[in-house]
């Protein structure tokens, strides 16, 4: 239908002829949206894709304002964030917006990949497309780090001081390393003001090229579904999947609501709690960077405090970064660990699911551990946590080649 | 689904109920360890923040400087009228003006050992709870240099400024497990105040530091309320839609 209309546009003539002539506007939308069949039993787990993008537009709108007052230099920065929460028009707003937005990129991110490893979105014919989502991770992780230094609260300065630090720790060239990355002998004026570069131009170029990617991978592939077989195997009359449905409209106005739904959550934290009880804007940060008082607890944001639980887990600190290293480096072979003859969880054996369980389990509880203070317990904890997160990789070959699998449906389990 | 959409709603709710002022106005009294006390204000109540920065004005600006607020700002926002806010100003300052204490830094430290902190952020990087407890928990302490003492801030170089107001607290300790445990304050020689509009002065300060700490707090906490009902409704439209478009999907 959208093909046929297309053409009655062409013949027309008019403004839209002409700009298609020149354009291909309305090739494109056929080719993306409306002529682009995804599954029609997507579920909850496949809106958290969408958010993730609104999510990225919502920061980079929210950051252009922020770059317009903010000041990046050792002496202005802190006071520059304050003159952002009480004296421009909505700065309050637009920060909070930002500051909230770090967090929920996060928490979308995070329930988006665990919806890929619970249909096996990452097998193949998808493996790049999981990969590029893995490098967008890491390079998300990169840009919340550096612009969790920017408003040079005292915990920016020492969680800077920290993590910067464990690049140190890499054999020969890490102390020179460090003092590069920094620009000086410790966290300055010049390290501040490059992560300022890095975060609003470097990072954000990268991630929006990664999404690209990810996206026209996507559109290569088409998508999984919670069934985990593909709908392209099923072809009706019209050459179309039979259990594909065009993405536009029925996705778009899907996820209309979706967003709906997510501003919610996204807005009641911003004018209710936007510091979340010390969560998504801790209370050092509070006060101005100060070399000479360290805070009481050091820890990164919510959002690194798996990995960091897993770094203070090592008694050796080198090894400890190596093992962080090896946490998110894992994730990037996944797509070769999974031996299992489904995809999907609905069809797996309990072996598999028992391990997925243990798996979130062990992020959660890692996460907490982060938080507080590595005392004996925690420590202890941490370890055992630390095992289970790598034991669900290394022995993923293992479990999903041996346990009893059901076989997957010919057509996706839909009901209206 | 729709049941997932109903939890997720209901805990949304839940959770901003239980964040909200009113809950924790219940718990502002003074028995029990006084880590537990809280000041139970509510920076909704104008009234209090307009006695708040009058207490600031008069006992802490002098060494105290708030220096991301504005007169003007506060003067708008607490509703003071312009001749109270002339009178609030001190020696030399404009309503433009930042809220600068005239002690000067170098003063400070030669008087005190250390030059007192602002005071914007205090109730955001500390938070009300601390500023509470610390303005009630001071008592004589023959060993410190200037007499007294505090349990939220033990060995601070502030002295007590306002036991004219409260009168001089000596601390009782109770015996537990063998420990020195806290039990009690008692007015040794009475001041201005009884112990109740002494608690009441404390919360109207703490409430305004609270205001000072993020000036726009009570105005986004009410907008949010037409906020969350805006993207209700606009979640309920978008419901009916998605459910129109879906009707042919079998």
């Amino acid at each position: 239908m959208a093909a046929a209309h297309d053409n009655d546009a062409a013949q027309k003539g008019g403004f839209r002829a002409w700009l298609n002539k020149r354009l291909p506007v309305d090739e494109f939308v056929e080719s993306q949206l409306t002529g682009y069949f995804a599954p029609k039993n997507f579920n909850l787990w496949y809106f958290f894709g969408a958010f993730a993008m609104l999510v990225f537009v919502i920061m980079i709108l929210s950051g252009i304002f922020l770059a317009m007052h903010y000041k990046p230099s050792e002496t202005a920065a802190f006071d520059s964030v304050e003159y952002i929460m009480r004296e421009v028009e909505w700065g309050w707003l637009i920060r909070y917006m930002h500051s909230t937005g770090a967090s929920f990129f996060f928490i979308v991110v995070y329930l988006h990949m665990f919806r890929a490893m619970l249909y096996g979105s990452y097998r193949e014919p998808r493996e790049l497309l999981w990969i590029l989502g893995v490098l967008l991770y890491l390079a998300l992780m990169a840009e919340a780090f550096m612009g969790y230094v920017l408003p040079w609260g005292n915990m920016s300065y020492w969680g800077a001081q920290v993590i910067v630090n464990l690049f140190g720790t890499i054999p020969v060239i890490g102390p020179g390393l460090v003092e590069w990355i920094r620009g000086d002998y410790g966290i300055a004026d010049s390290t501040l003001n490059r992560f300022f570069a890095l975060h609003v131009v470097a990072m954000p170029f990268a991630i929006a090229f990664l999404i690209l990617m990810h996206l026209v991978a996507l559109r290569q592939t088409g998508s999984n579904n919670p069934d985990g077989i593909e709908i392209k195997a099923k072809l009706g009359a019209n050459g179309k999947p039979v259990d594909g449905i065009p993405f536009h409209p029925y996705y778009t106005i899907k996820d209309l609501f979706g967003v709906g739904v997510f501003l919610l959550f996204f807005c009641g934290v911003i004018f209710f709690v936007p510091t979340f009880g010390g969560l998504f804007l801790e209370k050092p940060n509070f006060e101005a960077a100060n070399a000479l008082s360290t805070p009481d607890h050091i820890a990164p944001v919510w959002y690194f405090t798996a990995f960091f639980a897993m770094l203070r887990a090592v008694p050796d600190q080198q090894l400890g970064a190596l093992i962080m290293l090896l946490a998110i480096v894992v994730l990037f072979f996944l797509p070769w660990l999974d031996r299992s003859p489904v995809k999907s969880i609905r069809y797996k054996g309990w072996m598999s699911k028992t391990a997925l369980v243990l798996f979130v389990i062990s992020f959660i509880v890692l996460s907490y551990l982060g938080l507080k203070p590595a005392s004996d317990l925690y420590v202890i904890l941490a370890r055992i946590f630390t095992a289970i997160y790598f034991l669900y990789f290394i022995l993923m070959p293992w479990y999903t080649s041996v346990e009893k699998t059901k076989a997957a449906p010919e057509r996706v389990n839909y009901h209206a | 689904m729709r049941n997932a959409f109903a939890l997720i709603a209901a805990g949304l709710v839940l959770s901003a109920l239980s964040f909200s002022p009113a809950v924790r106005a219940a718990t502002a009294g003074l028995p029990g360890a006084w880590q537990d006390w809280q000041p139970g204000n509510d920076i909704s109540n104008t009234a209090s923040l307009q006695r708040g920065a009058g207490n600031f004005m008069g006992y802490c600006a002098g060494c105290h400087s708030l220096k991301y607020v504005r007169y003007s700002r506060m003067g708008t926002d607490l509703k003071i009228p312009e001749d109270q806010l002339e009178e609030m100003l001190s020696p030399g300052s404009k309503k433009g003006d930042y809220m600068l204490t005239k002690l000067t830094a170098a003063d400070g430290e030669a008087w005190f050992g250390k030059a007192p902190p602002d005071l914007s952020l205090i109730a955001r990087s500390k938070g009300s709870d601390y500023v509470y407890r610390f303005l009630k928990t001071y008592y004589l302490d023959e060993k410190t240099t200037n007499g007294t003492n505090n349990l939220a801030l033990p060995g601070t170089a502030m002295p007590h400024v306002l036991s004219s107001l409260q009168g001089a607290p000596i601390l009782k300790t109770v015996k537990k497990d063998g420990l020195d445990t806290f039990d009690s304050f008692e007015i040794v020689e009475p001041g201005q105040l009884t112990a109740e509009q002494y608690d009441e002065f404390v919360r109207d300060t703490v409430n305004f530091l609270e205001y000072a700490g993020e000036p726009v707090k009570a105005y986004r906490q009410s907008l949010g309320i037409w906020v969350m009902l805006f993207l209700s409704l606009f979640t309920a439209l978008a419901w009916l839609l998605k459910r129109e478009y879906w009707r042919d999907v079998k």
